[in-house]
């Protein structure tokens, strides 16, 4: 069943909603792991919080320099949200459960993201300040070196389908979740997918310790809430990516039975819905825990650990999908 | 790398740890005597003003915020005339309690001094001085200083012999 | 030179200095309290010891007393050696054993020597658990506060009131640990410079009365160098300021001027700038005679609409700066300005001025007046009139004593020695005046006499020098008098002539002249010291007048003139009042500009409230014709400004484009350009000066304090400090305070030396020239070998036999140094001290007119005065004493009635005149 354009609007809504949500629930996380309580104040558990941030993001002084290329900089967080958004058209929320049902999703889903990187590097450069441009520079830097490996990381999970179609993908690991096979691809597109989302501890091209905000250090108001969306958007897409291709997108666990009041669509959104939670709760976990990175060792992992990684991986998966095909 | 991941661990952990966060305003925190918030002056065990009008909390203010003129009471005792702390300049850093010679500037757990206002940031001598002793109950400066003040003779002090007769040659 | 080692370092040190002065030149951290640069070594504190080796190889040495031994050639010292530091530490913490829990209240906390020497020592913890002796403390006047219990005896305030300025009421009492310093009992400090021992206590035992009252730490105090307004002799000050006010007046080290010292009221004097009789706004007087509050801008407007009406009369005046004097000449014209001094005083100026030009005779500064081996002082009661001369006077006595024990073999700063061996040994100093003063204790002889009288003796005492001079019939009891000086000053070598316009007698100056002219023509020196009696009385007949006061008064009564600008002045203090009254009856225009109300205030239609001296920067020329500059030490309240800013203001609202000055600088720069005063612009830097580092100078202290909170009561914004357009200071903390001209220097202070006994690192020897250069400029530095002999004055005055005249009884001008000074008058402590309008008379003439003494006399036109009488006065003439606020201070010419006034309250039975006479 395919329920087409219709859902858009849950999508659009579930994926602002959500991103919404995580800047709330980052700071609950993010307060428990450090013995605080976190944001408790506004509403029932402070989940009105993200309605007082919008009010005062939206009350603020929009604010554009003088100084900065005026297009470029009001553009710069549009693509941002604009990209992430895009890339959630081909994610598979439950069987028959996505906006359309690309047969080169995947490709789809690589294209929109690295043009929101593309956003973060204008908005650096459009702000005409120096610590934007270090910021917008990091950030073209990150992309060129984490682009390559991310696609190459799922290069493994393609061969294994023979597909880009994401529901195709999903079905494929009926018997067992990609992860099994493809850890090391699992480990690369995770690296690379927090790279890609400016998460902590990649987040060098804001890096607020050393470029007081980088990219965005002139961007205020709603401009800021943008960039600020964007970024949690794209850490549910790369976890929602991350579920779709390593952890069996909507499939249940093949031990457990089928819960059937809810019907294989609900259910489908269930595990998808569980298994991302999850994996955002690691993002979180990861800013809580780790210390952001030199640069250069940012860039000396990716091109000489992360790369070579995936390459024998997709030498490895390459060989074995060779052998089963021969021999099978 | 592994230290990442036991990192990770660690702090996962912290998910079933008490939080520290108290509830403040509705759980009032115990803050000790010592801390420091709002600053008081304090009076004598006999009720007097301790404030001597040295200049020296002004003098290491390291924001300038504190002004004060002396006077001298008729008893004999000296006094600001006025004492002003501009509290929208103070940083709370105490040093003016410790270069208190008679105790009477003293910082208490009150931090509770939030005003819309910046104007009414600015203590004066009637807002600052309280009727008591503070954290220091049974000094006395006047005491043990020199000067004469009303009901406090020369060689009354601690320590202080009887005034010399001035006129007395004996060995 | 010899050359010192001192810890290994060698360092080139004055033969004859002692080890002290030695290292203290050199800027080593060595403490001391009994020593003391003016006064000289006892040795009494125990606390400058270092140990001193006997040559290369000793290694152990011997604590020696660094002030009383001597620096010679190889001599080889410690001061940091193990030994030295903790003898020290030791004497520090005996001193410490009595010395009260009172640094909090105590006046000197903050500026105090013990306090620097106690933490320069270490000594931070007291160890003595016994108990501290205490003392009763004595009621000293108006002016010292007295806590005996925080002595340390030291013995300087003895050496200092009783030894150096001759005051025999504050003695050491008691013996071992209960030694006291005070008077024999309760009562009023009598000698004049009693207030310099707040500055010599090293601890807080003699502290400053009136500055206590709203006492201020020495960090917080905004201060700038000023000159003291208070006499001609131009004392170099340092004013402080806080909160608008004018805290207290410290001494300003100059090596020739002041020295260390000042006067009481120098120190005291000051507190007029703070008066509720200050001008704070500027007035209209309305239809109904009241003043009317207008703007300063309103006022300007209104000034230059009547420089617009035709001729004004300017009136200057001695009090006000040269830069506002010459501001108002050129504003009025040449023709119109008068130096705003009484005619008779207009002239003696004048006089003094040519003397000065043309005598040859060397014009002494007070550093040469110490110096000087026989003195002649002619008239003036230096004492009253120009008092810090006295103070010199006192010195120039003692150079005997220092001779002797040169010859002896004894050092000079060995005082006891010098003292001991010298007893009561003096050099010849002569006081011819009208009544007794208060230094004849000193004199050699005295003569008392009608100013006449006096100038007679003078002329003779020229005339037995060289009797090229004019000869006079002699009165036999004059005789004895002019031969002892004539002997005295013919043998010295460094002869010295006091005299000044105080007598109101040319006579007395022309005979001082001669004296010295015939000294200089034996071919020796001869210096000469004429005084003026005001702050700038030198400055304003140099900047000169073609006009003087009578005929400008007359001018304005005829109508020949309807407008007249008084600069700073009270004209009923300078001519008669019915003059006065007749004049500003008839203009239409009296327009005042002053600090304080006056009674000419009374009588003008127009007010401008003018900067008093230590809100302004300007000029005043001293009486040996230095040039020196005061500057603004804080910004007044209310609207007050210099008073030249008016005039110029208005200037140029009238279109004249001659005075368009904005700064002092500008004016000081068009004031050079008169013939006398060409000198001025090199007084000082000007207002672009910048020290190391392109800093300003600051007024305050790095330590001042409040600047967050001291406004705040106003406005919690904090005002933005004012940029100094006029000075090289700033109104702030920010800049650096070290190594700029002697004149610039707004506070000593130095690292671990927070008392004023930091000056001698801004010295380049101890009690030397300042590191800066020395301050101000003389402007009437002739050659030296002038045209004396050529000038001599041949007119000796006609002498009466000195008889009662039939209608009444002839008056003698007399002075009180409290109150005879117009702007000291207003200073709340001098007013305490001084003791009001006094007539002094023999005592048979006083019986017979029927007059008591401490009662009231009063005469026709006079008002009232109290009685004292003095022996000395010749019969005929009594004395009255000028300048006392609500007296008079110009005498009639005539003879005057007096009669008893019984209800007349004298303030207080301290008589002005000496005691004892």
């Amino acid at each position: 069943m395919d329920y087409g354009w219709i859902m858009i609007v849950p999508v659009l809504g579930g994926a602002l909603a959500g991103a919404a949500m995580l800047i709330w629930w980052e700071r609950r996380l993010l307060g428990f792991w450090q013995d605080r309580l976190g944001p408790n104040r506004v509403g029932p558990f402070g989940l009105l919080q993200i309605v007082a941030d919008i009010v005062k993001l939206f009350t603020k002084d929009d604010w554009v320099p003088p100084f900065a290329d005026r297009v470029v900089f009001i553009l710069a967080p549009t693509a941002i949200m604009a990209g992430m958004l895009m890339a959630f058209a081909v994610v598979p929320f439950g069987p028959g459960l996505h906006v359309i049902d690309l047969n080169i999703g995947l490709l789809f889903f690589l294209a929109m993201i690295s043009l929101a990187v593309y956003g973060v590097l204008l908005g650096g450069l459009s702000s005409n300040n120096k610590y934007s441009l270090l910021g917008g520079l990091r950030s073209a830097a990150q992309m060129v070196t984490y682009e390559v490996f991310m696609g190459l990381s799922i290069m493994g999970v393609v061969l294994l389908t023979g597909s880009f179609n994401m529901s195709e993908i999903v079905r494929a690991q009926e018997d067992v979740w990609f992860v099994v096979p493809q850890i090391l691809g699992f480990f690369v597109f995770l690296l690379a997918g927090i790279a890609e989302s400016h998460r902590l501890p990649f987040d060098l091209p804001e890096a607020e310790h050393e470029l007081a905000g980088g990219f965005h250090t002139e961007y205020s108001g709603m401009k800021f809430g943008l960039i600020m969306v964007g970024e949690y958007l794209g850490v549910i897409l790369v976890s929602a990516m991350i579920t779709t291709l390593f952890f069996g997108g909507w499939l249940a666990p093949g031990f457990l039975p089928p819960i059937s009041i809810l019907g294989p669509e609900l259910e489908g959104v269930f595990w998808f819905s569980l298994k991302t939670t999850f994996f955002v709760c690691f993002f979180v976990l990861l800013r809580a825990g780790i210390p952001r990175p030199r640069y250069d060792q940012l860039m000396s992992l990716g091109w000489k650990i992360l790369l070579p990684i995936t390459l024998i991986n997709l030498l490895a998966t390459g060989a074995i999908a060779l052998f089963i095909a021969e021999g099978g | 790398m592994w230290s990442h991941v036991r990192t990770l661990w660690e702090v996962l952990k912290h998910t079933f740890s008490r939080n520290e966060t108290v509830q403040y305003p509705e759980e009032m925190p115990y803050l000790a005597p010592r801390y420091r918030g709002r600053i008081i002056l304090t009076r004598d065990p006999d009720g007097e003003e301790r404030c001597v009008a040295c200049n020296l909390c002004a003098v290491v203010c390291p924001v300038d915020c504190i002004a004060l003129e002396k006077t001298e009471g008729e008893d004999g005792r000296w006094l600001p005339e006025f004492f002003r702390i501009n509290f929208s300049r103070c940083i709370m850093c105490g040093m003016c309690e410790e270069a208190c010679p008679t105790y009477a500037i003293q910082l208490t757990p009150d931090f509770e001094l939030c005003e819309f206002n910046r104007d009414n940031m600015v203590y004066e001598k009637e807002h600052l001085l309280i009727d008591g002793v503070g954290k220091y109950p049974g000094y006395s400066f006047w005491q043990i200083a020199g000067k004469t003040i009303a009901g406090k003779d020369k060689g009354e002090a601690q320590g202080e012999c009887e005034p010399v007769d001035v006129k007395d040659l004996l060995p | 030179m010899a050359i010192i080692t001192v810890d290994g370092q060698t360092f080139d040190v004055q033969e004859g200095h002692n080890l002290l002065q030695a290292c203290l030149t050199h800027k080593l951290d060595l403490p001391y309290f009994c020593w003391h640069p003016a006064m000289g070594s006892v040795g009494a504190c125990r606390q400058c010891a270092v140990i001193q080796y006997q040559d290369e190889d000793d290694e152990r040495g011997r604590l020696v007393m660094a002030c009383m031994t001597l620096a010679v050639d190889g001599t080889r010292i410690s001061i940091e050696a193990g030994q030295a530091k903790e003898f020290r530490a030791s004497v520090i913490e005996w001193l410490m054993e009595n010395h009260p829990h009172d640094c909090p209240v105590c006046e000197e906390g903050g500026e105090c020597h013990l306090q620097d020497m106690t933490v320069m020592t270490g000594h931070t913890t007291r160890r003595y658990r016994g108990q501290k002796r205490t003392f009763r403390n004595q009621y000293l006047g108006p002016f010292i506060g007295h806590e005996m219990n925080r002595c340390i005896t030291c013995f300087r305030c003895v050496r200092y009131y009783h030894d150096y300025a001759g005051g025999d009421d504050l003695q050491a009492f008691g013996s071992r640990t209960r030694m006291f310093f005070g008077r024999e009992s309760d009562g009023v400090l009598e000698n004049e410079f009693a207030g310099n021992l707040v500055e010599v206590c090293p601890t807080g035992v003699f502290t400053d009365k009136p500055f206590s009252q709203t006492y201020t730490r020495k960090w917080d105090l905004q201060s700038a160098p000023s000159i003291c307004p208070g006499c001609a002799v131009g004392c170099n000050t340092l004013p402080g300021a806080r909160y608008g006010l004018l805290k207290r007046v410290h001494n300003r080290y100059h090596s020739d001027v002041n020295g260390y010292f000042l006067c009481d009221r120098g120190r005291f004097g000051s507190h007029f700038v703070n008066a509720d009789a200050r001008i704070r706004r500027a007035g209209v007087r309305a239809e109904d005679g009241v003043f009317e509050e207008i703007a300063i801008e309103d006022a300007s407007v209104r000034l230059s609409e009547v420089l617009g009406q035709g001729d004004v009369i300017g009136i200057g005046s001695p009090r006000a700066s040269l830069e506002a004097n010459f501001a108002l000449k050129s504003l009025v014209g040449e023709d119109n300005f008068v130096a705003g001094v009484a005619d008779n005083e207009n002239r003696l100026n004048e006089l003094m001025v040519s003397i000065y030009r043309e005598s040859g005779a060397h014009i002494p500064t007070l550093t040469d007046v110490e110096a000087a081996d026989a003195v002649l002082v002619l008239g003036e009661d230096v004492l009253n009139t120009a008092p810090r001369v006295a103070l010199a006077l006192r010195q120039s006595v003692r150079n005997l004593s220092l001779e002797m024990a040169t010859n002896a073999g004894i050092p000079e700063w060995q005082d006891a020695g010098v003292r001991g061996h010298a007893q009561d040994a003096l050099n010849p100093l002569f006081i011819a005046s009208i009544a007794p003063t208060r230094i004849d204790d000193i004199a050699a002889d005295t003569l008392h006499g009608t100013p006449d009288v006096l100038a007679e003796a003078g002329f003779a005492i020229a005339h037995q020098i060289d009797s090229a001079f004019v000869a006079v019939e002699l009165f036999n009891d004059v005789n004895n008098f002019v031969d002892a000086a004539v002997k005295a000053l013919s043998e010295a070598k460094r002869p010295l002539i006091v005299s000044g316009t105080g007598c109101g007698s040319a006579a007395l100056m022309q005979a001082a002249a001669n004296i010295a002219w015939a000294l200089k023509g034996r071919g020796g020196e001869a210096a000469l010291l004429l005084t003026g009696q005001e702050a700038n009385s030198t400055g304003v007949t140099l900047l000169g007048a073609d006009l003087d006061l009578g005929s400008a008064l007359r001018k304005l009564s005829t109508g020949d003139v309807k407008n007249v600008i008084v600069l700073e002045n009270d004209l009923y203090r300078r001519a008669p009042a019915a003059s006065v009254d007749a004049a500003l009856d008839k203009a239409d225009n009296v327009i005042v500009l002053d600090v304080l109300e006056t009674p000419t205030i009374e009588r003008a239609t127009m007010v401008l409230p003018a900067a008093a001296y230590a809100e302004s920067t300007g000029t005043f020329v001293n009486y040996e014709g230095r040039a020196q500059r005061f500057y603004q030490v804080f910004e007044a309240d209310g609207a007050t400004r210099p008073a030249w800013r008016y005039l110029t203001d208005a200037a140029k609202l009238a279109g004249r484009n001659d005075l368009r000055w904005d700064h002092v600088d500008e004016v000081v720069r068009a004031c050079a350009g008169t013939d006398n005063l060409k000198g001025i612009q090199d007084v000082a830097p000007t207002a672009d000066y910048r020290g190391r580092a392109n800093l300003r100078i600051p007024r305050e202290t790095h330590r001042a304090s409040g600047r967050t909170a001291m406004h705040a009561h106003l406005n919690v914004h904090e005002p933005k400090t004012t940029v100094d357009e006029e000075t090289p200071f700033s109104y702030s903390m920010e800049g650096l305070n070290g190594d700029q001209p002697g004149s610039l220097i707004p506070y000593v202070w130095s690292p671990g030396w927070n008392s004023n006994q930091s000056i001698f690192k801004f010295q380049q020897e101890v009690a030397g020239s300042l590191q800066g250069g020395e301050v101000g400029v003389r402007l009437l530095d002739v050659s030296a070998n002038g045209t004396g002999l050529q000038n001599r004055f041949r007119d000796p005055p006609e002498t009466d036999s000195g008889s009662t005249t039939a209608d009444g009884m002839r008056l003698l001008p007399l002075y009180s140094i409290f109150g005879s000074d117009e702007l000291s008058g207003f200073s709340p402590p001098i007013i305490e001290r001084s003791s009001g309008p006094q007539l002094v008379l023999n005592p048979g003439e006083a019986h017979q007119l029927g007059l008591t003494v401490g009662g009231g006399v009063k005469s026709p036109g006079l008002g009232s005065f109290e009685v004292c009488v003095s022996s000395e006065m010749p019969r005929g003439y009594a004395g009255i004493v000028l300048g006392m606020r609500g007296s008079i201070n110009v005498l009639p010419q005539d003879a005057v009635e007096l009669m008893p006034d019984p209800s007349l309250k004298p303030k207080r039975p301290l008589d002005v005149i000496a005691r004892g006479h």
